[in-house]
């Protein structure tokens, strides 16, 4: 269709942002480990999934290149995302009132 | 509306090939929507009446109290297996993979789906599906029985071949998962000029908002498919509760695929509907744009409900009132719908054609399938009906009254433009009035059964139900001499019927403005669209003559 809207948004991520990003990952998920070990009672689940979620959010805006696309994208995503978390949130009504 | 010049082809898509083959491998290797629309039919077509016979043999079984024709083990692999090919390999796939493929890029004016490749994958991996689950049946270890809803800790527990089993349904998951995405990118990337989403008729429509439940639901049951055979295989203790897991997280897991899915296979039903009804009503679709928006939030609050499905099974008060008052909320969009097409048929110039009285009979059959689930959706009442032969004629009134009814219609209505034959009318009609007896002689009485107390799944009965028991049968005979009258018309029309012209209907809708069949790219013209999708007025310029 519409060859030029494509080739206009072309973004190339140098190296650096690269192996930055992944020494965060790698950062952010020996915390993960880390706050396994510390006893945080109910809210251990609220911290590790907090983590996982930026930990995706790098991935998905830079690995795979979300951020420099068309919006459309992104809120196909949120559209996935915010159907996850409503579920999560539906199936702690049973398992928190148990 | 017509213009401008296009290389003109007199060959239809049987007489031109996507590549360089002739014979059967033109069709294997093919690209083409419209054949793989066609694979399809045949392939899905075939594991309906296998799913229609297990049913029969379990009609036969359940003629009389006690053991008849199967022993308890065998009937419990007859409704597994029944289950299965209805739901995985029939209904889920059916409406989308078969019309879908077939209409979907020529609805939008377009000549064929983004990812042709993709799409003949998808038809592949469906197989491979298949056969998977043909071969669990004949391995060491016999058939899977633990109903289609593979129930933990049961499902871990049998010695039957459940790991194989669920893993084909894993795959047929993939096959949905493409499916759903060439046609998000279809719809999004390919509409002709001047195809706004607000003049995409409402089969595209409810066909795009399955795509995203197809897309976004169906990774679950594959996650929880693979947790069960790791359960299996190595006790991990995820689920069973044995090991300390959680039997109550797997049935959510199921259902958060499992109930969403039930939207896959409705919606694209209620897509059709809406084709036929304006047709054969010869005016626009009562409140276009109220449904369209109805399909997408069908689709958004089906995510919502699944745990109705488990009030029974020692989920928390809380979540079975918050379920049980968001059932009702479904409820809600599918009224918009209903009233819409009855509202459409209001002081229209009505044709009774055959797919007309299908989707008639549909109407009748899902409307007491969907008003049903508010009784089953009620917390109180489910107590009492939960897994009792209410639920199996709830969803048989639903899925094959439903979707199954409208399957047939859309056979009957789009058959002229697939085949470019046309079938014997009167024979069509008289299967019409056919089904619709034998449909509700077969699963009235569950509801009444169900009511009364007997259980679903039991090969054997109380000697009270009898009668009741004897009436369904008779039904299912009566059922399997019209799909017999309705498989004959069609395949005797396929090879001797008449011709059929580009629209026999005098429907206004881009397939009917294209030769039957249609050729190769679709159209043999640039198409470019200034009307809205149910616009009557155009009828006058098209060729259409209503002898
Ligand atoms: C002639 C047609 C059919 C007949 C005679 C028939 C009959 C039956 C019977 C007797 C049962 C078992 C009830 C029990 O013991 O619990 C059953 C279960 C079922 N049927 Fe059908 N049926 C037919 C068509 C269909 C269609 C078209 C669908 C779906 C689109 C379908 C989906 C199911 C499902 C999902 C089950 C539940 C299996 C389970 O309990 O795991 N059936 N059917």
């Amino acid at each position: 269709m519409d060859q030029n809207k494509h080739s206009e948004h072309h973004h190339v991520t140098g190296y650096g942002v690269y192996i930055l990003v992944w020494l965060g990952l790698i950062a952010l998920t020996s915390i993960t480990v880390t706050v396994a070990g510390i006893d945080f009672g109910m809210v251990a689940l609220a911290v590790a999934m907090t983590i996982a979620a930026i930990k995706s959010a790098l991935v998905i805006n830079i690995f795979m290149h979300i951020k420099f696309d068309q919006p459309i994208f992104k809120v196909f995503l949120l559209v996935s995302g915010f159907t996850l978390i409503v579920i999560f949130v539906l199936t702690f009504f049973d398992f928190t009132y148990r | 509306m017509a213009n401008g010049t296009v290389a003109v082809s007199e060959k239809t898509f049987y007489e031109e090939s996507t590549n360089k083959y002739s014979g059967i491998l033109s069709w294997l290797l093919t690209t083409d929507h419209k054949r793989i629309g066609l694979l399809y039919l045949y392939t899905i077509g075939g594991f309906f009446l296998v799913g229609v016979v297990l049913g029969l043999l379990m009609r036969l079984e359940l003629i009389a109290p006690g053991e008849t024709i199967v022993d308890a083990q065998t009937y419990n692999s007859l409704f597994t297996l029944h289950g299965v090919i209805m739901i995985f390999l029939f209904i889920v796939p059916g409406l989308p993979a078969i019309f879908g493929n077939f209409f979907l890029p020529i609805q939008l004016g377009t000549n064929d789906v983004a990812f042709p490749r993709l799409n003949l994958l998808s038809w592949y991996v469906y197989i491979i599906g298949a056969v998977l689950v043909l071969i669990s049946l004949v391995l060491p270890g016999g058939p899977i029985d633990t109903g289609w809803t593979f129930y933990i800790p049961y499902s871990v527990r049998t010695s039957t071949n459940v790991s194989l089993a669920i893993f084909a349904a894993f795959v047929l998951g993939f096959s949905s998962i493409l499916t759903g995405l060439n046609f998000i990118t279809t719809v999004h990337r390919m509409r002709a000029p001047g195809m706004g989403f607000f003049r995409m008729p409402l089969f595209i429509w409810s066909l795009y908002a399955t795509a995203w439940i197809q897309v976004i639901a169906t990774p679950v049951i594959g996650i929880t498919i693979l947790l069960v055979i790791l359960e299996r295989t190595f006790g991990v203790g995820i689920f069973d509760p044995a090991l300390g897991g959680d039997p109550i997280l797997y049935q959510h897991m199921f259902w958060i695929y499992s109930h969403p899915a039930v939207y896959i296979m409705i919606l694209p039903a209620m897509g059709v509907v809406s084709e036929i009804l304006p047709t054969f009503a010869r005016r626009t679709i009562f409140g276009y744009k109220a449904i369209a928006y109805s399909s997408l939030a069908i689709a958004f609050v089906g995510y919502l409900v699944w745990a109705h499905h488990m009030f029974t099974s020692g989920i928390s008060d809380t979540a079975r009132w918050i379920f049980s008052l968001l059932t009702f909320i479904v409820a809600l969009p599918s009224g918009v719908k209903v009233f819409n097409w009855v509202a459409t048929l209001y002081k229209g110039s009505i044709d009774p054609k055959p797919p007309l009285l299908w989707v008639l009979s549909f109407i009748f059959l899902f409307s007491i399938g969907g008003l049903t689930g508010l009784v089953v959706g009620s917390l109180a009442t489910d107590i009492h009906l939960h897994d009792t032969y209410f639920v199996v004629a709830h969803f048989h009134y639903v899925m094959f009254g439903g979707t199954g009814t409208i399957f047939i219609a859309g056979l009957y209505y789009w058959f002229p433009k697939m085949f470019g034959r046309m079938y014997n009318i009167k024979w069509a009609n008289i299967a019409a009035a056919l089904y619709f007896i034998a449909f509700n002689m077969l699963y009235f009485p569950k509801f009444i059964l169900g009511y009364m107390g007997m259980p679903r799944r039991y090969f054997d009965y109380l000697p009270e139900f009898t009668t009741l028991q004897e009436i369904s049968t008779v039904g299912s005979w009566l059922m399997a001499i019209t799909i017999i009258i309705i498989v004959t018309n069609l395949i005797h029309a396929g090879l001797k019927g008449k011709k059929a012209s580009a629209n026999p209907w005098g429907g206004v809708t881009l397939e009917w403005q294209t030769t039957s069949p249609p050729p190769l790219h679709n159209f043999n013209r640039h198409v470019e669209v200034n009307h809205e999708p149910y616009d009557f007025s155009q009828l006058k310029e098209l060729e259409y003559d209503s002898k």
